[in-house]
């Protein structure tokens, strides 16, 4: 797709909502290890509702549905991923004024939302966190954009780029969070965090069909 | 996973029903399940700072056994270990408020640090002037500067107490938060578990601890601790937990001090009591004076075992405010 729109990001809604509900056990599982055990759950609380304030929602651009997202996850979610995904769903809101976005709008979109999440969460790329995930998958993004690609290029490259930063905290020691408190042994366990972000950002390649 | 619960989902909201029911005198509950909190019976005391407090359920008697005279106005329950969402903070900020603005009590956890301050960024716009205690009293974090900074654990307790006894008497905001500042400062914690808790919609333990093996330096969510040993008798897990605490508060001779020895919530107060007694000697060996003293289970971690130990350094203030009249479902004297 050249562009994307309302339609478009309602779609990333719905799919977000099924891959969260399909990964809760894994997400669970992985903050066991390093966290306690809450975000799947978490999660997939915040995106059930979500899904129930979905039916009837009327959307004129794609920052009326990212801003239903920022506030349902922030008020819904708790933890720390509430308040950090509400930030971070909040500035995309703000960066996605317009019916319809292109790779460039994507871009802004994905940009907004990292200086959210780094700005909320005080954590910079290696800390072991979400902004591992968030920080590449902008980046790739805005190459597509600078090379002239289509929005759904731009979501695909993001979500490549958000799926091998989740990989890469794998060997990282934690510096932010509950994980920051195993020092080493924090080692060998991907981020809870940058493994959701992860799963979102594939679910908004998905409903582009890229 | 045997646990006394119907739906794991229904666990919190069921339990502060019971709560409130139970304690009916003191506290009430919020009508709105959507923004859960429990307050004083009595609803804001007009010109008193309010306290408000709150964090993951599983904690329990704190925060909402802690409501009451002479300690907190409200208190907010999350979901079992994870921070209530500000919603409900905000809701209790303003059933606490009394004219005087309010205090929030927050222990250093990523998540509730994260949620208090989007609630008193919401408070504010509403011009209830809020300021914040972040508790961080546990030492078993070594190195707070690459990580989320030391966690708040048993000093939340005599804290909430303290800095309550302070509102009660019409300290300011101001003055109220120096105060819950001297209790942070001179107070220090750590903790050990000899089993894990299991989260109840999660279904199994939050981390495996073989038989023989205890884990030291745990918090209060049943997340792992900092290494993990060879389970050993009583006083030594009992130095093991101790002789950080000591170092770091750099306890002098002639120190009055104020020893809480904490339940996990699986261990029985016979053998909370087994390390009260070798703490006690090992502190009175260091020419210390325990004035004061607290066994018992006040913090938490659903059904695990295991014990937590605090240290709190008392001058003549934070001793009177010790020994102040308080009337809450998990403590009271002098009312």
């Amino acid at each position: 797709m050249t562009t994307v729109g309302v339609d478009w990001a309602l779609d990333w809604v719905r799919c977000s909502a099924a891959v969260v509900t399909e990964h809760r056990e894994e997400l669970i599982d992985l903050d066991r290890a390093i966290g306690d055990g809450d975000h799947g759950e978490n999660m997939h609380r915040g995106y059930r509702i979500l899904l129930e304030k979905l039916d009837g929602f009327e959307a004129a651009t794609v920052g009326d549905v990212l801003k239903l997202v920022a506030t349902t996850l922030m008020s819904k979610v708790g933890g720390a991923a509430g308040p950090l995904y509400g930030t971070a769903f909040l500035r995309g809101a703000k960066a996605a004024d317009s019916a319809d976005l292109d790779a460039a709008g994507v871009a802004a979109v994905l940009a907004a939302g990292v200086e959210g999440v780094v700005a909320r969460g005080k954590a910079e790329v290696g800390d072991k966190t979400m902004v591992d995930a968030w920080h590449p998958a902008a980046a790739a993004a805005q190459e597509v954009a600078d090379s002239g690609g289509s929005a759904g290029e731009a979501l695909r490259a993001a979500a490549d780029a958000a799926r091998a930063g989740a990989e890469s905290t794998e060997p990282l020691v934690a510096r932010k969070g509950r994980a920051s408190y195993l020092g080493e042994r924090a080692i060998g366990h991907r981020d809870p965090g940058a493994q959701s972000s992860a799963l979102l950002l594939e679910a908004a390649a998905a409903a582009a069909g890229a | 996973m045997k646990k006394l619960i119907n739906d794991p989902n229904d666990v919190v909201p069921e339990s502060v029903e019971g709560f409130v029911l139970a304690h009916s005198d003191i506290i009430v509950g919020s009508d709105d399940p959507e923004t859960l909190f429990v307050s004083r019976a009595g609803g804001a005391v007009s010109g008193k700072v309010g306290l408000v407090s709150g964090g993951g359920s599983g904690h329990e008697p704190l925060h909402g056994g802690f409501v009451g005279v002479g300690m907190l106005d409200a208190a907010v329950p999350g979901p079992v270990f994870t921070s209530p969402t500000p919603d409900p903070i905000l809701a209790a900020t303003k059933a606490a408020d009394g004219g005087a603005g309010v205090l929030h009590i927050v222990k250093n956890y990523t998540g509730d640090v994260l949620n208090f301050e989007t609630a008193a960024e919401l408070a504010d716009a509403e011009d209830i002037p809020v300021k914040a205690i972040v508790v961080n009293d546990d030492v078993a974090v070594e190195d707070s500067l690459y990580t989320a900074g030391r966690r708040g654990v048993g000093g939340t307790v005599l804290l909430e107490k303290i800095a309550g006894a302070a509102a009660e008497r019409g300290d300011d905001l101001d003055a109220v938060l120096a105060v819950a500042t001297k209790v942070n400062d001179n107070v220090r914690s750590m903790g050990v578990a000899l089993t894990a808790c299991t989260v109840p919609h999660a279904g199994k333990p939050s981390f495996d601890l073989p038989e023989g093996e205890i884990e030291i330096g745990i918090g209060i969510h049943g997340e792992p601790g900092r290494r993990r040993i060879k389970a050993a008798p009583a006083d030594e897990i009992t130095d093991l937990l101790l002789d950080p605490i000591l170092e770091d508060l750099g306890l002098a001779g002639g120190d009055d001090v104020l020893l809480f020895v904490n339940g996990m919530g699986g261990t029985p107060s016979s053998e909370l009591y087994i390390v009260y007694r070798h703490a006690r000697a090992r502190l009175e060996a260091l020419g210390t004076n325990v004035t004061r003293s607290l066994v018992g289970n006040y913090i938490t971690s659903l059904e695990m075992q295991g014990a937590s130990i605090t240290v709190l350094r008392l001058d003549d203030e934070t001793t009177e405010l010790w020994d102040a009249p308080v009337h809450t479902p998990a403590l009271r004297w002098g009312l």
